[in-house]
């Protein structure tokens, strides 16, 4: 009873493909595929609906004010609205952009972004595209999305979306290699580069009640926590909207868009979150699997977009309490902590496996991860020491 | 009689020729960097459709040497455009056919 | 392995590779030599050597074609065309095309058909470069460190 419900997504699918059962092979795989891709989509869409119009409410809340809460019940409507109006804007090019160039870059951003999502495990035997390289594959097609950044920005013939799009840029490759250092921790513990097998190895309990997520491992939570403030900046969010910063450059690569490119811009930088925190539940949190040996009779998937909705409050979250940060700083957080810092968490899996991947191991892995950032943080002081407050008509 | 691995090896010739023609004809420094990557990426297909068709061996060596010289096109590329950058910086050109001095 | 699929990413290949080398405005040759790279992954991906398809588009479109359009951007001149075209160079490359043509059908040995057995796992790649190939890897791995330095220091600004 619990398996059906479990594996009810992956009998229907079958059920479907078995209507084509006398039709050569290829037909068969391009008709699996194309089921897959529809619930992709259907599932990815959905929930970037969802979550535009809980971001706005859960930031109104955050700064002590309700959110939009005009269309239908709660505002819950508000993504239709935004929809139609999008829609029906007027699709302004500017007359001296390069118009294929400027065309094809919201398309370019969108495809990269969905692709990404391909490769993630949603439950049990519910990856819709599994590759060996898997994570490898991730990676790859997101380092696409520079190149389309560049694009948007250098098609709009516009200086601002000049200056935006190079400083995007910068931001994202600079944090691009803790992004993918922080992954090689996870990859070397297990062996593989398969999602599945990932998930698969942070099966089991210890004492019944502690899961075997990577999370729990010191040199898991450090990488975790790198690879979510890495996700964050490559998904262009407050505190690191640098790109699409109002206050400063417009709307950076997306100024010259407007109307349903403009969304399109939107779709992708969101997909992109749910790609990253996907990735994020995958490798660290465990997947698809239950934190409890007794809750195990949930359905997989529920606990994947459990974890997943946990991880995008955080995001939103982030964004309503942190200010910008400024573009230097920014790039001195990335070279000179963030980079060593993920080198230590390969050395920490290292010493952890070689010790043993019992408790001694845990112990000497935290020992190395406090030694490193006990001793940058010593190094990069930058010695300002703040002032004492005083305020000028509060007293 | 025309095989996959003979399609395959066309197919890289045309490819390292169209390099040939950019690194030959084009007059931006960058062009002809783009030129002689195509090349790379030429030889490294011809070594994997070799790796893929050919006589079976213990280890895969078509597949290892074109990740390195994947590896090595990358640096060199890297490398290429920063000259390319340096020598803007002094003559304020990237038409090859203008930079024919040695004096800096 | 389908002809059909190998035809069409061929076409589309040496279609983009073209557009890359003869195109007169600068950013859309760089864009198109982006897509024809895409074109090689997907080569190597039919090829089975899923492995290097994926490290083709991360290193290539994902780094390499970045570098050239940066690059662009910052030698920009007032007209962004290529001026000048060498058609000498068209005459030289059309020569070798053929002279390669005719060694590739002249020689006997090419018909061989057979498919590999099994499929190479990453984990294999894996093995072999910290086994057979270990001295390579840290020589490329020097050779790495050697070529961002070096760039680095070419595009440092000078201290006067």
């Amino acid at each position: 009873m619990v398996n059906s419900i479990d594996q009810v997504f992956v009998a229907t699918k079958q059920w479907l493909i078995s209507w084509l059962a006398g039709t050569p092979d290829w037909i068969v795989q391009i008709a699996s595929a194309l089921i897959n891709i529809g619930a992709l989509l259907g599932v990815f869409l959905t929930m970037f609906a969802a979550i535009s119009v809980l971001e706005r409410k859960i930031l109104g809340r955050i700064q002590n004010r309700y959110g939009p809460n005009r269309v239908g019940p709660f505002g819950l409507f508000q993504p239709v609205a935004d929809g139609i109006k999008m829609l029906i804007k007027e699709d302004i090019v500017p007359a001296r952009a390069d118009k294929v160039v400027h065309f094809l870059a919201p398309i370019v951003i969108a495809a990269a972004a969905i692709l990404t999502l391909g490769v993630i495990p949603y439950g049990r035997n519910m990856t819709p595209f599994s590759i060996d390289g898997g994570i490898l594959f991730f990676f790859a097609v997101g380092s696409t999305t520079e190149l389309a950044v560049f694009m948007a920005g250098w098609g709009s013939n516009n200086k601002f979306s000049m200056l935006g799009a190079m400083r995007a840029i910068a931001q994202m490759f600079s944090y691009e290699i803790p992004l993918i250092v922080t992954v090689l921790p996870v990859v070397m513990v297990t062996g593989s580069l398969t999602p599945d097998k990932i998930v698969a190895a942070q099966h089991g309990y210890s004492l019944g009640i502690i899961p075997h997520w990577f999370v729990i491992k010191p040199w898991g939570f450090a990488a975790f926590i790198l690879f979510f403030v890495s996700g964050l900046v490559e998904s262009n969010r407050t505190p690191f909207d640098v790109p699409e910063g109002e206050s400063e450059i417009v709307a950076g690569h997306m100024t010259e868009y407007s109307g349903f490119k403009y969304a399109t811009f939107f779709l992708a930088e969101y997909l992109g979150m749910f790609a990253v925190s996907g990735l994020a539940v995958t490798l660290f949190l465990g997947g698809w699997q239950a934190p409890l040996g007794l809750l195990e009779f949930v359905p997989s998937y529920l606990w994947f977009f459990l974890k997943l909705s946990v991880l995008l409050f955080v995001y939103i979250w982030l964004r309503g309490t942190l200010p910008r940060m400024r573009v230097d700083q920014m790039m001195n957080f990335a070279w000179k902590f963030m980079l060593p810092m993920s080198f230590t968490c390969i050395l920490a899996a290292a010493v952890w496996h070689y010790t043993g991947r019992g408790w001694v191991g845990w112990l000497w892995s935290l020992g190395v991860i406090a030694i490193v950032y006990l001793t940058l943080s010593i190094l990069l002081d930058t010695k300002k020491k703040f002032a004492p407050r005083t305020y000028r008509f509060a007293e | 009689m025309t095989s996959t691995l003979s399609i395959l090896l066309v197919v890289s010739a045309a490819l390292f020729c169209t390099g040939l023609l950019a690194a030959l004809s084009r007059r931006h420094a960058i062009f002809i960097l783009i030129g002689i990557e195509m090349m790379l990426a030429a030889a490294n297909l011809n070594f994997i459709a070799f790796w893929r068709f050919g006589p079976q061996s213990a280890q895969p060596i078509g597949v290892m040497v074109a990740i390195f010289a994947i590896a090595i096109a990358a640096a060199e590329a890297a490398v290429g455009l920063a000259m390319v950058i340096a020598v803007y910086r002094h003559y304020r050109t990237t038409n090859v056919d203008e930079l024919d001095q040695l004096k800096g | 392995m389908n002809i059909v699929a190998l035809i069409i990413l061929a076409i589309f290949t040496l279609a983009a590779a073209l557009a890359a080398a003869t195109l007169p405005k600068l950013m859309h040759a760089a864009l198109s030599f982006a897509v024809a790279f895409v074109g090689v992954a997907a080569f190597y991906f039919l090829l089975g050597a899923e492995f290097v398809g994926l490290v083709q588009v991360f290193v290539y479109v994902g780094a390499v074609a970045v570098l050239v359009v940066f690059t662009i951007l910052l030698t920009r001149t007032d007209a962004q065309k290529d001026r000048g075209f060498n058609w000498s160079g068209v005459l030289v490359a059309i020569a070798v095309f053929v002279g390669l043509l005719w060694a590739i059908f002249k020689t006997q040995s090419l018909a061989i058909n057979l498919p590999k057995a099994e499929p190479l796992t990453v984990a294999r790649i894996g093995e072999l470069l910290m086994t057979s190939y270990v001295w390579p890897l840290q020589c490329v791995g020097v050779l790495l460190t050697a070529a961002l330095i070096g760039a680095l220091i070419l595009v440092m600004e000078e201290k006067r």
